[in-house]
């Protein structure tokens, strides 16, 4: 019995917000890759642009709202993601139209184009925060919990609960059905196999005949489609914050990185790293010796490797040590 | 003469601006704009020394900023002798160890070939030493930080004058690079601005919670001043004497003699903060002529050529026979070393570490705008970014509401569009920023005083 309860204890406090973190995760380091892979330079606006693309969602929810439509038990914000991503991927094609395209054509280096994507950082944090302000916002309605710890307490009769919020399914199965229609799209489809030419070999795949301009905006879409929705899961999840939003763009980095920059499937694979190691290094494993070890042998202190404000810090270890000894990442990088 | 038009003039246009500051809003707010406009010149100078000589991209510059602000507390704050007697003796043994364990991985990584072995034999080290520091140095922390927790709580510092902590920022900075620069200068250039910028937030974070060293988010206030006091200056007879004299004709204009006598106190009262300011723009004035002089000679020496070969081209550089890794070593180390610096001259201005504000937008990014807007590799372009940008930055939201007033004065004050407009007006300083380093980047990539070299 104490053995499930233990194992109940790491499912609830560790397996599911980590899967769920790790889903988050992996979409902003998928658009991350996908933009390193394709149009070569490291995007520092992607924090910033998934706080945008939050913010449209929040925009439309609150509009839908007001005029009464619901899901009944799931959040309004599904209804508004398909209206925010296409307000969204306008934006991209905008931003890339009057800024990056320039520094394409001109073949600048990748450090110039990470340079004006701190341009672009800047601005678009000045649009969110002027649009919707830079204060914490919940936009969540609907059924809260799919499994509540008490519930699952009186049905099973352990002593340990297992919470399952809606939103951690939601996120999960999002980001599955996401992602492998992107790996569909990618693997099968011909405009994905030329993106993967493309970025793969420039100069051959344009020999080929591939149309660089429509592998671009293709880029953009799929790109603004992974933020707006990677962006609105986050926020429902947990709640909407422009400042938390940019920070978030360095585990994305992180995870991206780790699975070997330019890998779509890696950066997939790369952001349950970042997030299993972030929990798993910062939870206090007092109580699971509890219920494990016998009670002559119970530990005294938290027994908590490391404390949660490091919780940045260990997946920019990972990172460093990543870049130090596998500086490809772990599955081999730069081909999409 | 003829040739540095254009850099007399961009000065003399930004002394203007803030002059002009003095006379229309106070001359309190002009030189506060004009000491941070030096601080953010010397981080230019140090982000510039990376990027415009040598080519390196550092998204670290909040960690040296924080490490140099760091210095500054541990150097001026007197000691805590009950932290000290509490938990000095675990932390200073841990600190053996820490240098014990250092030690010990390097005599492996000489001793033993490159294997699997040697590299097992390392992560044992490394995670025993964790373990047992960590052991030893809970009890002590514990004990330090239950020390009057509300007024100290922390092992306090040397208690010499903050002045010094400028140079020991300088060292702490530049320890950091040269550990940095061993292991991540290698890597390409985005993997570096990476690494730099996840490495600078691992600091911020060490900061701001190992409160036994730093108070972390509890705050550091009243640090030492290397200047003198407002409330003491406002007792002194000499300074009386010479604020009356500077105002005697708007003095001379009342006639009564107690409201002539307020009317002069209101002149100390202002005057001796402008004093005190003025005092900071002096030291750090100084500061940032020493650091002028030393790089614009660096720059015409032939260590400056040798860099500007290894930043415009590696492979030919390294064939010529120049140590490559070395040079980027040193140069990561000094740029560094000149952030530091700034760190610690911006908490000696304020007299107060607060490590919770240190935020990469305005201690790594905001450089960065200011390095290539003012002119990458041109030291003057850079002090000049510095003094733009960060003029741009504070005067953001006076200029946004002026035009958000001009444009929506069809609406009336109640309509929901001024006012939330008028309410987020502190944001239009990030737009500014970008849509500035956007169009500098599109139109004048080199910067507003673009890099020149000239063979003397």
């Amino acid at each position: 019995m104490d053995l499930i309860n233990a194992i109940i204890l790491l499912l609830n406090y560790i397996f599911v917000p980590a899967l769920t973190y790790g889903s988050q995760l992996a979409l902003g380091a998928i658009f991350v890759t996908l933009i390193y892979g394709i149009l070569r330079f490291a995007n520092f606006a992607t924090g910033d642009m998934m706080s945008f693309g939050t913010m449209a969602a929040i925009l439309f929810t609150w509009y839908f709202q007001s005029l009464g439509v619901s899901l009944g038990v799931l959040p309004t914000a599904l209804i508004a993601i398909p209206f925010a991503i296409i307000f969204m991927i306008f934006y991209m094609l905008l931003i890339d139209k009057f800024v990056f395209k320039y520094y394409r054509n001109q073949k600048s280096p990748p450090v110039q184009l990470a340079m004006v994507s701190i341009g672009v950082m800047f601005v678009t944090q000045a649009v969110v925060r002027i649009i919707i302000g830079p204060s914490d916002r919940r936009f969540f309605d609907g059924e809260k919990f799919i499994i509540k710890a008490g519930e699952f307490k009186e049905i099973t009769g352990l002593n340990e609960g297992l919470a399952i919020k809606s939103t951690q399914v939601l996120t999960i199965l999002v980001t599955l059905i996401l992602v492998s229609t992107l790996f569909w799209f990618l693997n099968k489809t011909k405009t994905g196999k030329s993106m993967k030419a493309y970025s793969d070999n420039e100069d051959l795949a344009l020999l080929s005949g591939i149309d660089p301009k429509k592998i671009v905006m293709i880029t953009w879409i799929i790109a603004g489609i992974l933020a707006t929705i990677g962006g609105t899961l986050y926020g429902l999840d947990k709640s909407f914050k422009p400042f938390t939003y940019f920070n978030n763009m360095l585990p994305i980095f992180a995870a991206a990185i780790v699975g070997g920059i330019g890998n779509p499937f890696g950066a997939f694979l790369g952001g349950y790293v970042i997030a299993f190691s972030e929990i798993l290094l910062t939870y206090a494993y007092k109580k699971f010796f509890m219920y494990v070890l016998p009670e002559s042998m119970e530990p005294g202190g938290l027994v908590q490797l490391l404390s949660t404000d490091y919780k940045f810090a260990v997946s920019f270890s990972i990172l460093v040590i990543v870049l130090l000894y596998r500086p490809s990442g772990i599955f081999k990088g730069k081909v999409l | 003469m003829r040739k540095n038009l254009n850099v007399i003039a961009a000065y003399s246009i930004m002394m203007g601006l803030i002059i002009l500051v003095g006379i229309f809003q106070s001359w309190n707010i002009a030189l506060s704009i004009f000491n941070l406009c030096l601080i953010s010149a010397v981080m230019t100078m140090g982000a510039n020394i990376q990027w415009g000589y040598a080519g390196l991209i550092n998204f670290g510059i909040m960690g040296y900023t924080a490490l140099g602000g760091l210095a500054a507390v541990l150097i001026s704050v007197n000691p805590v002798q009950e932290a000290w007697s509490a938990g000095g003796s675990n932390i200073l043994f841990s600190l053996f160890l820490i240098i014990g364990m250092v030690l010990a991985v390097k005599y492996v990584l000489k001793k033993y070939e490159k294997s699997k072995i040697r590299t097992y034999i390392i992560a044992t080290i490394i995670i025993l030493g964790i373990i047992i520091i960590r052991f030893i140095s809970e009890p002590g922390i514990e004990a330090i930080e239950a020390v009057n927790p509300s007024r100290t709580g922390f092992l306090g510092g040397f208690g010499l004058p903050i002045i010094f902590s400028w140079i020991v920022g300088a060292l702490f900075a530049g320890g950091l690079a040269f550990v940095i620069g061993k292991v991540a200068l290698g890597l390409r250039a985005d993997y570096l601005a990476i690494a730099t910028l996840l490495i600078s937030e691992i600091v911020i974070a060490i900061i701001k919670h190992e409160d036994w060293l730093t108070r972390g988010v509890k705050n550091v206030t009243g640090l030492k001043r290397p200047a003198p006091y407002e409330v003491n200056l406002q007792q002194t007879d000499w300074f009386i004497n010479l604020v009356e004299k500077f105002n005697t004709s708007k003095l001379n204009l009342i006639s009564g003699f107690a409201e002539r006598q307020s009317a002069l106190n209101q002149f100390v009262i202002e005057g001796s903060s402008v004093f005190v300011k003025l005092c900071y723009s002096a030291l750090f004035l100084v500061v940032v002529i020493i650091l002028l002089i030393l790089t614009q000679k660096a720059l015409y020496s032939p260590w400056g050529r040798m860099m500007r070969a290894i930043r415009d081209n590696e492979e030919a550089a390294n064939a010529m026979g120049k140590n490559v890794v070395k040079q980027h070593l040193l140069i990561f180390v000094l740029g560094s070393a000149i952030v530091g610096i700034a760190g610690a001259m911006l908490v000696t201005q304020d007299g107060l570490f607060t490590p919770g504000s240190y935020r990469p937008m305005r201690y790594t990014f905001l450089i960065w705008v200011m390095v290539i807007v003012g002119g990458s590799g041109n030291n003057f372009g850079a002090i000049l970014g510095g003094f733009a940008v960060w003029f741009l930055w504070i005067e953001a939201a006076p200029i946004a509401l002026f035009v958000i007033n001009l444009t929506t004065s069809g609406l009336a004050d109640t309509h929901f569009l001024k006012q939330h407009l008028i309410e987020s007006v502190p944001y239009f300083r990030f737009l500014m920023m970008g849509i500035g380093l956007l169009l500098i980047m599109r139109y004048r990539p080199k910067g507003i005083l673009p890099e020149k070299i000239e063979i003397k």
